[in-house]
């Protein structure tokens, strides 16, 4: 039996190039205070905690301890971290819900991008033996991917201008957002290539960022929150490591993700993809049969802010506040980790009426 | 190691037992709000502690209090003394390590805070260090004090009688 887990909160702190004045204790402490407040819940009232953050970015070992401190987890609470994206921190968060014997959980991420080199800091994720040493930006391997697209006949530099141009306008409502502009696509083909088939506008800009969700279970939930978004399907797949052992072109595993949390059973109102760069955004709507769907990333996505280890929870929110507020009925909510979609969450968020 | 079977096209070749990958990245750390005031007054020949909404004063303050999980801003200065409640005797040489073993490196609980600070203990045979042990700061010159906690050189034993600690590494009592 699954026992049925909502978002009840959510709230991030507004994504910005680079937070030099407070370190990440301070910086999440608003966060934290915030969701709390939206769930009228105190630290005492939650019954679990869990993170996810990366010491890479930090550059420093066991950095998530020290931020922990932010939550109160004095007297001890029950808590776990992830090395993920906070989207994973959700899902631990719901699996430990599962279980029946608590009914709350907190979910927080955050990353610094700016203090270190970022698209050198993520080559560091890579096959340690035959593709690290090489040093592969992010960049570099995104634009592989998009080469393959564009080669393999199933998109054009013009589709990605497209998606570019898009995310940016929609970010303009989004006061979170680090970059909106409202540019057309024509326009953005103008620009020369940064790292060939990519434009700067098809890729994310380097952001630091939090955000935080409240799940809650069952009539907990219910008591809680007059509109929670419930939470209907939820699965995580990954793909192998190395990067010649995948068509990249496909999502293999954003589509099994998508089938088993139910995507295609009904229609949906909204979607929030973790799509980087912009030539993903086509592979995942292809993969999660949103091809020509017109709501997707009204928050202008992680083109408009790309906190490392945040945007992907930063999704699920984004997807779980539209419910709340009663602008949507169902929407999916998309999570990515990993070179060019290596590993990929997929959530079905619904409102009841 | 286990034996490994060699396809016949690398029949004869040396094998690979390992690789080295060298790594290297620098990073802009920014110590925040609360260790910005911290290290200023040790620039300043000062120890600044941080008193929380709840009464407990940390040194040096990460920002949090991990009671309330708010900011601490009251800033306390504090002397330059006090007990040491748990130290190591470290015997075994590590890459960077800059000190000639065997040392002491020790908690040090200020008076008038409640979280230890961690330091090396010197001026004292490691035999004699010993939990309860009265220590006081050794600055660097004046000319030489800049923002981190090699301004502090070392803890040494002030002469005071020891203390009792209940609790070896007990500062913050809840």
């Amino acid at each position: 039996m699954v026992i049925d887990v909502a978002v009840i909160a959510f709230a991030q702190m507004p994504n910005v190039r680079a937070e030099t004045v407070r370190n990440e204790v301070e910086m999440l402490m608003p966060v934290i205070a915030d969701v709390r407040a939206k769930a009228g819940l105190t630290q005492a009232d939650i019954g679990f905690t869990c993170s996810g953050s990366t010491d890479y970015l930090s550059g420093q070992a066991f950095s998530f301890v020290s931020t922990l401190d932010g939550v109160a987890p004095w007297p001890p609470i029950q808590e776990s971290h992830v090395e993920m994206d906070g989207a994973w921190a959700l899902y631990e968060a719901w699996v430990k819900l599962q279980l029946g014997d608590v009914e709350t959980a907190l979910v927080y991420c955050y990353g610094k991008s700016a203090p270190g080199p970022l698209h050198e800091v993520l080559s560091r994720q890579l096959d340690p033996y035959h593709v690290a040493p090489l040093w592969p930006d992010a960049i570099s391997l995104a634009a592989l991917q998009a080469r393959m697209l564009i080669e393999a006949g199933k998109a054009t530099e013009a589709d990605f201008a497209e998606v570019a141009s898009r995310s940016r306008r929609n970010a303009l409502t989004n006061p979170n957002a680090q970059l909106a502009w409202d540019t057309a696509a024509a326009d953005l083909l103008a620009e020369p290539c940064l790292v060939d088939p990519l434009r700067r506008s098809d890729c994310p800009p380097i952001t630091d960022g939090a955000c935080a969700v409240i799940l809650a279970s069952g009539d907990r939930a219910r008591a809680l929150r007059q509109r929670p978004a419930w939470i209907r399907g939820i699965d995580h797949r990954i793909e192998p490591m190395a990067l010649g052992l995948r068509d990249l072109t496909v999502s293999l595993s954003t589509r099994t993700a998508a089938e088993r949390a139910g995507v295609g059973n009904a229609p949906v109102d909204v979607a929030e993809l973790h799509a980087p760069f912009a030539p993903q955004e086509l592979i995942l709507r292809e993969s999660l049969g949103l091809a020509d769907h017109a709501n997707v990333n009204p928050s202008g996505g992680p083109l408009a802010a790309n906190p490392v280890m945040v945007a992907g929870l930063t999704r699920i929110g984004e997807v779980a506040q539209r419910i709340m507020d009663g602008t949507a009925t169902r929407g999916v909510a998309h999570a990515t980790s990993g070179p060019c979609l290596q590993q990929n969450l997929v959530a079905v968020l619904e409102g009841e009426d | 190691m286990a034996e490994i079977q060699i396809p016949a096209v690398l029949e004869g070749k040396e094998l690979v037992r390992s690789v080295r990958t060298p790594a290297r990245m620098e990073f802009l750390y920014t110590a925040g709000v609360a260790t910005t005031r911290f290290l200023t007054g040790i620039s300043e020949g000062k120890i600044l502690g941080e008193r929380a909404p709840g009464g407990k004063v940390y040194v040096p303050s990460r920002g949090a209090d991990p009671q309330l999980g708010v900011p601490t801003t009251e800033p306390v200065e504090l002397p330059h003394v006090g007990t040491l409640v748990s130290f190591c005797v470290v015997n075994v040489a590590f890459y960077g390590q800059g000190m000639e073993i065997p040392y002491t490196s020790g908690l040090i609980l200020l008076d008038g805070s409640d979280l230890p600070l961690m330091h090396l203990i010197q001026e004292c045979p490691v035999d004699d260090v010993r939990i309860g042990m009265r220590v006081e700061a050794v600055w660097v010159e004046a000319h030489e004090l800049a923002p981190n906690l090699e301004s502090i050189r070392y803890f040494r034993p002030n002469g005071e009688p020891d203390v009792v600690v209940t609790q070896p590494g007990a500062g913050v009592t809840w």
